[in-house]
């Protein structure tokens, strides 16, 4: 079931960590000149992947603190070695499954994907990792499953964030089957070819390209199997800005601000902002999922 | 107690209003040189752009914090009120520059942000009470507005709690910096109305 999605990106679009920054801020400046709008020009050419530096240090991981630095300062403190991932509800085999049998079984490939946040930034990641699906088979779905859902790790000996109630700890988020299957979804392992570091949600987490950040959730401890849509996180706290699908569509916005564009991080303060692509620019691989579906009512 | 602060007040004298416009205007400097020299971290606008929006906060706050200080404590920190009103004045309008020019980019989207998001024309809104405030920061508007200047410069008031809840909508999830804030400010202005401290002050 591997290797069933090819890299529209790849390596040459990753550029040398340390010349890349000169290129998209050189980028960045000429069309910084002409203040903002081009809209919808040089797509393909601006995708480089971000440095290992911007996608280290700034993240959105709550359980240690609001800040976008607070996860590179705080989460060298969650111990992720040794680690379990249980798996349960509508499965052939549950369990309690260790990271490092899971690893054994499955196949690493690497993923350049775009990464777009609810709060209108992005970057580009080269994740490792392998599909989702790898290892739901693995477990053995059971005919009666529509529905995954996801756990992140709750240690608040570890976790400095879990004091505060930011988010009702712990983190969950969920998809339906056909999205968990789906070639594109991905749990993440690593990162140019190093270890997934702490603050990116060590040893594994979701990666969903089409969908906002938030729904790739970090620190998985647990998936659950089951028939009947699941809570997720960010839509018990404030169900009106983030519903279950939060696929990324440049038509719908956050009731608080637009999702039209973005900001893709990486080219200094004088980046332009650029169009927000349908689906994130997965809009081929994925749009087969949701035919027939209202994207306004299901946001 | 009273001895700290008559040493505290004795200090102040020697310490020049000025030294906070200095001190204001050479952080912004710094902070924009960093953005600049791209050392504010992956997300350079948004850093910038909210460190700009707090600091303006934080000295709309000690602007605040002023008068209730000499009620209550009698510390006289009177001459250096202008300077952090002007000077959070400039931290807002940085502050505003760098979201219209650097983040938002565009006019169009410059106003469809002011006439459909809320936390953003809450934010424009207490910029725009403040605009007045600034204009009339001068000795002559003093004298020429008289006793509608006192009356005029509450504006602050309203400024201050709209510019706390901008902050407070734009977050995410339920966040401590914020409330606490928020919470500050509605002390500072609500100590304005407890008897004891008007009746203190009627005296003075």
């Amino acid at each position: 079931m591997a290797n069933r999605w090819k890299n529209t990106l790849t390596y040459r679009d990753v550029t040398d960590e340390a010349t890349f920054m000169n290129r998209r801020q050189l980028l960045a400046a000429a069309s910084g000149l002409a203040l903002g709008s081009i809209a919808g020009t040089a797509q393909a050419e601006d995708l480089e992947a971000n440095s290992w530096e911007d996608i280290t240090s700034y993240n959105n991981y709550y359980e240690f603190g609001t800040s976008k630095s607070d996860p590179a300062k705080y989460a060298h403190t969650l111990v992720t070695s040794p680690w379990t991932v249980k798996i349960d509800g509508l499965v052939d085999n549950p369990g309690d499954y260790a990271f490092d049998d899971i690893m054994s079984k499955m196949t690493v490939e690497e993923r350049i994907y775009r990464f777009r946040c609810v709060e209108a930034w992005s970057m580009v990641v080269p994740w490792n990792g392998f599909e989702l699906a790898d290892l739901l088979n693995h477990a053995g779905v059971q005919s009666g499953a529509k529905y995954v859902a996801f756990e992140t790790a709750l240690r608040p000996d570890e976790m400095p964030g879990v004091r505060y109630p930011v988010l009702d700890w712990p983190y969950v988020e969920g998809l339906r089957l056909d999205e968990a299957m789906h070639p594109l979804t991905m749990m993440a392992t690593g990162i140019y070819g190093k270890d997934i570091p702490n603050q990116n949600g060590a040893p594994l987490r979701l990666v969903v390209p089409w969908k906002y950040g938030f729904k790739s959730i970090k620190s998985i401890v647990r998936v659950t199997l089951t028939d009947t849509q699941p809570p997720t996180s960010w839509n018990k706290s404030n169900g009106r800005e983030y519903g279950f699908y939060s696929n990324v569509n440049p038509e719908v916005d956050h009731p608080r601000w637009s999702q039209a564009t973005e900001r893709p991080l990486g080219g200094g303060l004088f980046a332009s902002r650029q169009p927000t692509l349908m689906f994130n620019g997965y809009e081929e691989e994925v749009s087969n999922l949701y035919a027939g579906m209202d994207l306004r009512a299901n946001y | 107690m009273k001895i700290v602060i008559d040493q505290m007040n004795r200090i102040m004298r020697w310490i020049p209003s000025w030294s906070i416009y200095v001190t204001g205007l050479s952080y912004a400097a710094w902070l924009i040189w960093l953005g600049v020299s791209n050392q504010l971290g992956a997300d350079p606008v948004e850093a910038l752009e909210h460190a700009l929006g707090e600091v303006g906060l934080y000295l709309l706050i000690a602007g605040l914090a002023v008068t209730p200080l000499r009620k209550v404590l009698g510390l006289n920190l009177m001459k250096f009120r202008r300077a952090l009103g002007l000077t959070c004045f400039f931290f807002i309008v940085l502050h505003l520059l760098v979201w219209a020019i650097l983040d938002v980019q565009e006019l169009g989207r410059v106003v469809a942000d002011l006439t459909k998001r809320p936390y953003i024309m809450v934010g424009m809104a207490a910029f725009l009470l403040m605009m007045p405030l600034a204009i009339t920061s001068n000795n002559a508007s003093v004298r020429r507005l008289g006793a509608n200047w006192r009356s005029l410069h509450k504006l602050v008031y309203p400024a201050a709690l709209l510019g706390g809840a901008h902050y407070l909508m734009l977050v995410k999830g339920i966040q401590l910096k914020p409330i606490f804030l928020m919470l500050v400010i509605a002390t500072l202005i609500g100590l304005r109305f407890v008897p004891l401290l008007v009746a203190r002050s009627s005296k003075v």
